[in-house]
């Protein structure tokens, strides 16, 4: 079975040569009560974004709260169905062939979410299970990829609840590695993370990049994350993919010195502004 | 054909982490469920002294086989409501805790998922009901000299699986209200459980609600416990019971998957997959 039902689509051409994951016009809009009235009204959370990234490539996307990122994640995780356009994942389109997108992303999102009583080793035993791991085949593995992420060995059987926010977000990264994905959605990874937690994190992604096939989209508010880590960067502002281009390209293309500069001019407005606007489209972008 | 045992086989293993989950999910809250069960006890309690309750006041009854007969509606009623609870935090508790869209983004099939999530509560929910069952009939000192045990225990399983097409229907309303689903589910359980005999024989009810009766698992596996208990029938001479319970069952398994995977796209279309509230 798949999610195609009642989803807006275009016939989406043949798969473009080396591409991970091909985005093209991607819709996406939610309908919320308005403050003070009793209608509710479609808000754009994407409003046709179009990009490609390549296998092996990592792309960062930036933008405030309530852009569209996570909205965007969730597209590509198949956790969302599209208004229009086409999204798909090495060939595999998320609305038609689902099953087949899922096995082959993971996703690392800014709530480390866990069952809170479990521990981490339960935690990633059960999750592995879903994607076809059997006990034995994670019996050795769970403790490797812990241990990759920089988890203490003898905290694996504590609760998830008696971590620190940075524990979770590593273990968070081990589950995300445990399927071994071919695309990574990592959304805000690092937000909320003490400086060192943070640094962590970052080296982490840097060391999946050097030495697994993954490709990896990030989405961050986080200038300098996106700058260090990704091989392109996109602004996307209020649902619009404004720019997609390395870093140093963006900067020279709006004649900026630095990627904070370049997202001023691009979008219009500071970077840490955000309006009543970008607070309402929050809620669900 | 390799590629579909290979299918196959993840989708076995996948259910077998849903129990797996369950399982460590139980061991974490096993002294919540304790203090639950006393209170499904005293709740019991509560019911089979109804019978006391009339004989003291001049009624004439055999006072045994009321006994035996209520305690027998209260356990189906408290193994419904577990059944019941399980499904409804397929969706209920993975939103509270926030995991929810990490599991409907894995590869794993929605029937195997809830099949999963069913085996768990039918194992659970059995071993509970027959500790219920027990310390009630232990407490009141029940005489139950001609009990088919086994073949009540047969026909609750086999019940069982009707019930988990009517929970699967139930649990996707968290999905649809993340703030008042789970309530709704419960209105189910009573629904179901009023027309089908709980405490009382069918016939008493309302024509409109005896024709409901006949469409309810529920109706089938207390007449069904009650005759294997109270008068020692075999399994082989319950077959008016069994065959509308395997109807039941083969009718409301697939509209249980069919309306949790309408329920599903309706959260992926207007984002309540998401909400945490």
């Amino acid at each position: 079975m798949t999610d195609i039902q009642d989803a807006v689509l275009v016939e989406a051409p043949a798969r473009r040569g080396n591409a991970a994951v091909e985005v093209y016009e991607l819709r996406k809009e939610f309908r919320r009560r308005d403050r003070g009235r009793g209608d509710k009204r479609p808000r754009v959370a994407l409003g046709g974004v179009s990009f490609t990234i390549e296998r092996g490539e990592t792309v960062a996307i930036l933008g405030q709260n309530g852009s569209g990122k996570s909205t965007l994640v969730r597209l590509l995780s198949t956790l969302l169905l599209p208004d229009g356009g086409y999204a798909r994942v090495l060939g595999h389109d998320v609305v038609k062939e689902p099953r087949a997108v899922r096995r082959l992303v993971n996703r690392v999102s800014v709530e480390a979410s866990f069952f809170k009583k479990m521990s981490p080793a339960e935690n990633l035993g059960y999750a592995a299970r879903y994607y076809g791991m059997t006990s034995r085949e994670t019996r050795d593995l769970i403790p490797e990829i812990l241990e990759r992420v920089g988890f203490p060995a003898e905290r694996r059987d504590e609760p998830m609840e008696s971590l620190s926010r940075g524990m979770q977000q590593k273990v968070a990264l081990a589950r995300a590695l445990l399927t071994s994905p071919v695309v990574l959605l990592l959304d805000e990874p690092t937000t909320g993370l003490d400086p060192r937690s943070k640094l962590e994190v970052q080296e982490f992604i840097r060391e999946i990049r050097e030495t697994h096939d993954s490709t990896i989209l990030l989405c961050t508010h986080d200038l300098n994350e996106a700058e260090s880590l990704a091989d392109r960067v996109g602004i996307l502002d209020r649902g619009h993919l404004l720019a997609l281009e390395p870093a140093d390209e963006l900067e020279r293309r709006y004649g900026a010195e630095t990627l904070e500069e370049a997202f001023f001019a691009a979008t219009g407005r500071e970077f840490e502004a955000e309006t009543d606007e970008d607070d309402d489209r929050e809620v669900f972008a | 054909m390799r590629a579909l045992a290979t299918t196959l086989r993840a989708e076995l293993v996948g259910a077998g982490g849903v129990v797996e989950r369950n399982f460590y999910l139980t061991k974490r809250y096993i002294w919540w469920d304790l203090a639950w069960f006393v209170w499904t006890v005293a709740n019991t309690l509560t019911i089979v002294f109804i019978a006391k309750g009339i004989e003291a006041t001049g009624g004439t009854l055999d006072v045994n086989a009321v006994m035996t007969s209520l305690l027998i509606g209260a356990v189906i009623w408290a193994y419904l409501g577990v059944l019941f609870e399980f499904l409804m935090e397929t969706v209920a508790w993975e939103r509270w805790e926030g995991t929810i869209e990490y599991t409907f983004m894995a590869p794993l099939s929605r029937a195997m998922h809830l099949a999963g999530q069913g085996l768990f509560a039918i194992a659970y929910g059995l071993l509970r009901a027959v500790f219920l069952f027990v310390a009630c009939a232990f407490f009141f000192r029940l005489s139950m000299p001609d009990a088919n045990f086994l073949a009540a225990f047969v026909v609750v399983a086999i019940a069982s699986v009707s019930f988990l097409g009517i929970g699967a229907m139930t649990s996707v309303l968290p999905l649809i209200s993340p703030e008042k689903g789970t309530q709704l589910g419960f209105v189910a359980q009573g629904t179901l459980l009023v027309v089908s005999g709980v405490y009382y024989p069918v016939e008493v009810l309302p024509g409109w609600m005896q024709l409901l009766a006949t469409l309810s698992p529920a109706t089938y596996a207390l007449e069904g416990t009650r005759e294997a208990i109270l008068e020692g029938a075999p399994l082989s001479a319950m077959w008016d019971e069994v065959w509308p319970l395997l109807l039941i069952g083969g009718v409301s398994i697939p509209l249980g998957l069919w309306v949790f995977r309408r329920g599903e796209l309706y959260a992926k279309k207007t984002g309540k997959l998401k909400r945490s509230g």
